[in-house]
């Protein structure tokens, strides 16, 4: 039981990662009809949004403090970073030390930025295209964010820390009962969770409350007829594209304590991705939610030892049995919808 | 016993009837129009002739075999070809490919591995669809790419392409919507030529009231889901009943 | 004759004759020179061209005629090249048995793989066959490392059984051969300057990729091809001509699927190496990009699209910033630093970036690919004598 709790809990963190970058898929692909094959480089480049922030605060300057010599006997050269500089050394230090969660802020504008002008400069071009040119375009869009990361920052992960606040554990056996140190979970996790609910629940309730939300859904459902009542639908669309890309930059920021980023996370995540919009429904958003979640928690049931003791390496390919499965039985997926991309 | 008989049909979608009891029986070698308003179930009825749609009650029997649950290629292997409301062919073959197509469906079944012989290399096939071409009067049109001929092309094609296959029953959908007059009554004269080389059943839908009265030999007149009467053309032209149901409606 | 039209057939027999003096052609500029790091013509990049040439035509009777976009087709190269060095450490040191298992193995998998993906089409199925190759992928990776070597790869050894080889006299692993020829026997021709490398297991790839490009041409003209090409049109109609499409689709994939096997057997043939990492979806989508770059549907598009892309790799890696400063040298020194800075990224380790760029310049502005653009330029020199030979060159491709 408590090793059950132990895998759920663990999945919880995978899945929301899934869960956010299939809902901006879900919504790209929703209301653009855009196959966006380039999606989990959005997460890859929010992820080193991070990463620059925390080398943009620790840029530092360097003073020469004559009272003091280094084991040279030379005048000692102390390394303050300008932010501590600039708003003193416990509020500098705290900044750096909350620089994970404050990449959000430099997240934001930049997905914004990237989404406009990747829907604006090229997948505005490719809505009357097939979906194989879709795929295409922006496959190659993807290599090309790809490498530009990987020629910017190198090839190898980048350690970034979560503040030291929730660089513990949470011991959450206690809580429920168990015995101490028995269902232990990182702070950080936990807060990656409620940050996916949290967005989540922020884009269901900008769709469901908004009269811009109310026309892009009306959008989604039929295009033509919301465009023949005079709306412009496609400027709405591009905004959700910005938007969608935001989900997907904020996801990978708050990402980066729990894996440290690579280049390649991007494809690695996106091709679970993809999965999990096919399993959860092509155009369904709840479904992608809901399928995000579930495959990253059956991702961590399949990682126990017992399970992987009858099944050898079923953690590995879990994923993709459900989602062959699930297309197999139910080829709209969980919660699709009739008649999309259904040729 | 007809080569085609329909028996207590009925389909329902949700609250809608959209066939309800419907018998049928078409005799070999003639050919039969259904006529009907819209809505009537027309497209209902010819789905559920060619395994498109199950009858929930009721059996389609095709020379004595059930087409009821097979597939859209079992049901042409058994015999049966169809022209649909907008044409259906390989827009990006041209036009001999599009008639060679259905002659090797004919000749090799549902599926074969030929992937070493050449399609030059089939005489016989090739001599076929040739004069199946040059009866519609396309061959010259051969080499053309099938997307780029006028929608009267179109039609004629399709048509050449079913009978290609020689089928023992020909089920046409409107095959003059949306026809210039000159096209229609070409396609008239093709149908005719057909039909008077008496080896072919048809069963044809169809709007337009020429049409019907130039090739059909009997016609069924099918209002909200039920055949209201089944004759003759001369008697349904007289038809109370189908006046008040259907010419009435047209005559306006 | 062999079935081919006069037009196929001359187009064939040139294939074949470019084939066969490849070492020479792409050797133009003497050794030694300014230029010779454009030559192409040494035996490893001529036999990464053969065999990814194979793997491109093989995929391009899925992707070209049908239009399904397969994005696993990375697994049957990763069977292929396992199938082969089982045999390399099993059986023998001769390569013929490697490459019929390889080739088999291919399709088996494509078969059970294909079955069940080709159950839905569209992105659907991109979906499903990038499923398989990524599971097919992880479990070498993991599970299966007995079978395949893991991160370490699988390659022959020297406590190898190989029945059928006599044991090795002097404690080395034996040369990869074709029936007593070492895949690595070069006859080097030295002619004015040039050196002409005419190795062995190039000919192998190369007459194995031109026998199979004339399998693929007759695939072409045939009424299944044919077939296949109406699926691309109009599967809806395919079937109510009383044809069956999934047969069909399931026949290509397995072809392709048995193209893909050999290819990732002749790879292992001539580098007995054989690692996981040659499954992964990026090695699919390499492939993916030769035939879209070369030219969809076409018959010679993806034999260009894998030499332009196996060339462009080898001459982009090598050239580095010193490089770069020769070649810019001829400019003031400002522009030359700029131009230099600004070439820097696409070239050497960053290659993969001109790979993605030109992808999506090629998706955006050529979908046709090279061919169509050959044929583009081609029409617009039309009446210049030169544009005849070219016109010849495209139109069997058609």
């Amino acid at each position: 039981m408590d090793a059950l709790i132990l895998q759920t809990l663990n999945g919880l963190d995978k899945g929301s990662a899934y869960a956010l970058i299939a809902l901006g898929l879900t919504l790209i692909f929703g209301t653009l009809g855009v196959v966006n094959f380039a999606h989990g480089t959005l997460f890859m480049i929010g992820a080193f949004c991070a990463v620059t922030l925390q080398r943009l605060l620790s840029l530092s300057q360097v003073t020469i403090d004559p009272t003091k010599k280094d084991f040279l006997g030379n005048a000692l050269k102390v390394k303050t970073p300008y932010i501590e500089a600039w708003f003193g050394k416990d509020a500098g230090a705290a900044i750096v030390n909350w620089s994970v969660p404050l990449s959000i802020l430099l997240a934001i504008p930049v997905m914004l930025v990237v989404g406009f002008v990747m829907e604006r400069g090229l997948i505005k071009h490719f809505y009357k295209r097939p979906h194989a040119d879709q795929i295409l375009v922006t496959f190659g869009l993807a290599i090309v964010l790809q490498e530009v990361i990987k020629y910017y920052f190198g090839a190898n992960p980048i350690p970034t820390a979560a503040p030291t606040d929730f660089a513990g554990s949470i011991d959450f056996g206690v809580w429920m009962g168990f015995p101490p140190n028995d269902i232990i979970y990182p702070y950080w996790r936990m807060v990656y969770f409620l940050f996916s609910v949290v967005v989540i629940g922020a884009v269901f309730a900008f769709l469901q409350f908004t009269t811009f939300g109310m026309v892009v859904r009306a959008g989604m459902a039929d295009r033509e007829t919301v465009g023949l009542l005079g709306i412009n639908i496609d400027r709405r669309f591009t905004i959700m594209f910005g938007i969608a890309a935001v989900v997907a930059g904020t996801a990978g920021a708050m990402y980066t304590p729990i894996n440290s980023p690579a280049f390649t996370m991007g494809m690695n995540f996106l091709v679970l991705s993809f999965v999990v919009v096919v399993v959860g429904g092509m155009g369904s958003l709840p479904g992608a939610v809901l399928s995000g979640f579930l495959l990253g928690i059956l991702e961590s049931y399949a990682s126990m030892n017992w399970i992987k003791d009858v099944i050898p390496g079923i953690d590995q390919i879990i994923i993709y049995v459900i989602a062959i499965i699930v297309l197999l039985t139910r080829p709209r997926g969980l919660m699709g919808r009739k008649g999309v991309m259904e040729d | 016993m007809g080569i085609l008989e329909v028996k207590g049909v009925n389909k329902r979608f949700g609250g809608l009837r959209a066939l309800s009891d419907v018998n049928l029986s078409v005799q070999q070698n003639t050919c039969h129009a259904i006529i009907g308003p819209n809505g009537a179930g027309k497209s209902t009825l010819l789905n559920c002739l060619v395994g498109k749609l199950i009858p929930d009650t009721g059996s389609v029997l095709f020379d004595g075999q059930s087409v009821l649950g097979r597939k859209p290629h079992e049901i042409n292997q058994m015999g049966i070809s169809r022209v649909f409301q907008t044409p259906e062919i390989f827009a990006e073959l041209t036009v001999l490919e599009n008639v060679l197509i259905p002659c090797f469906a004919k000749r090799d079944g549902a599926y074969r591995l030929h992937a070493f012989e050449t399609v030059a290399a089939e005489r016989d096939i090739n001599a076929q669809a040739e004069q199946m071409l040059r009866d519609v009067k396309m061959w010259e049109k051969r080499d053309m790419h099938a997307g780029s001929l006028s929608r009267g092309d179109k039609r004629r094609l399709e048509m050449a392409m079913c009978l290609s296959q020689r089928p023992k029953l020909l089920l046409l959908d409107e095959p003059t919507a949306g026809m210039a007059r000159a096209d229609t009554n070409n396609t008239i004269d093709l149908l005719k030529e057909i039909k008077g080389r008496g080896d072919i059943t048809m069963v044809i839908i169809e709007h337009d009231m020429h049409v019907v009265f130039s090739l059909a030999d009997r016609i069924t007149v099918l209002a909200q889901g039920t055949p209201l009467v089944e004759d003759t053309p001369d008697n349904i032209k007289g038809h109370p009943k189908v006046k008040e149901a259907y010419l009435g409606e047209a005559a306006h | 004759m062999l079935g081919l039209g006069k037009k196929d057939l001359t187009f064939l027999l040139i294939v074949l004759l470019l084939t066969l003096a490849a070492p020479i052609l792409l050797n133009p500029f003497a050794e030694g020179s300014a230029m010779a790091q454009f030559n192409a013509g040494y035996p490893d990049l001529m036999q990464r061209i053969a065999i990814f040439a194979i793997f491109a035509v093989g995929f391009n009777i899925l992707f070209g005629l049908t239009g399904y976009l397969s994005f696993g087709h990375a697994a049957f190269i990763g069977i292929g090249s396992y199938a082969m060095v089982w045999m390399l450490k099993l059986l023998t040191m001769n390569i013929l048995p490697g490459l019929i298992l390889a080739t088999l193995m291919g399709g088996a998998f494509a078969l059970l793989i294909g079955f069940v993906s080709l159950r839905r089409s569209g992105i659907y199925f991109s979906i499903l066959t990038l499923a398989f190759a990524q599971m097919s992928f992880n479990m070498a990776y993991s599970v299966l490392t007995p079978i395949t070597g893991g991160e370490n790869g699988l390659g022959p050894a020297l406590g190898d059984p190989r029945v059928l080889d006599a044991a090795a006299a002097n404690g080395t692993i034996p040369e990869v051969n074709l029936f007593g020829l070492s895949m690595r026997a070069t006859y080097e021709l030295d002619l004015a300057g040039r050196v002409f490398q005419f190795n062995a297991g190039y000919y192998v790839c190369g007459l194995l990729s031109v026998f199979m490009f004339y399998l693929a041409l007759r695939l072409f003209r045939s009424p299944f091809g044919m077939m296949l090409r109406a699926i691309k049109c109009n599967q809806h109609r395919l079937n109510y001509t009383g044809l069956h499409s999934r047969p069909y689709m399931l026949s290509a994939f397995v072809i392709s699927g048995m193209y893909a096997g050999l290819a990732g057997g002749l790879m292992a043939a001539m580098d007995p190496l054989a690692g996981a990492d040659r499954m992964q979806w990026q090695a699919s989508g390499e492939v993916v990009l030769m035939v879209i770059l070369g030219g969809v549907g076409t018959m010679l598009g993806p034999v260009l699209g894998a030499g332009f892309i196996k060339y462009c790799e080898n001459i982009f890696s090598k050239i580095n910033d010193h490089v770069l400063h020769e070649w810019f040298s001829i400019f003031p020194k400002w522009l030359e630093n700029l131009l230099v800075t600004i070439v820097h990224p696409f070239v050497g380790q960053g290659w993969h970036l001109t790979l993605g760029v030109l992808f999506m310049l090629v998706v955006i502005f050529l979908p046709g690919g090279l061919i169509e653009g050959g044929q583009r330029i081609g029409r617009l020199i039309r009446r210049k004598p030169d544009a005849k030979g070219k016109a010849a060159a495209t139109t069997p491709a058609e």
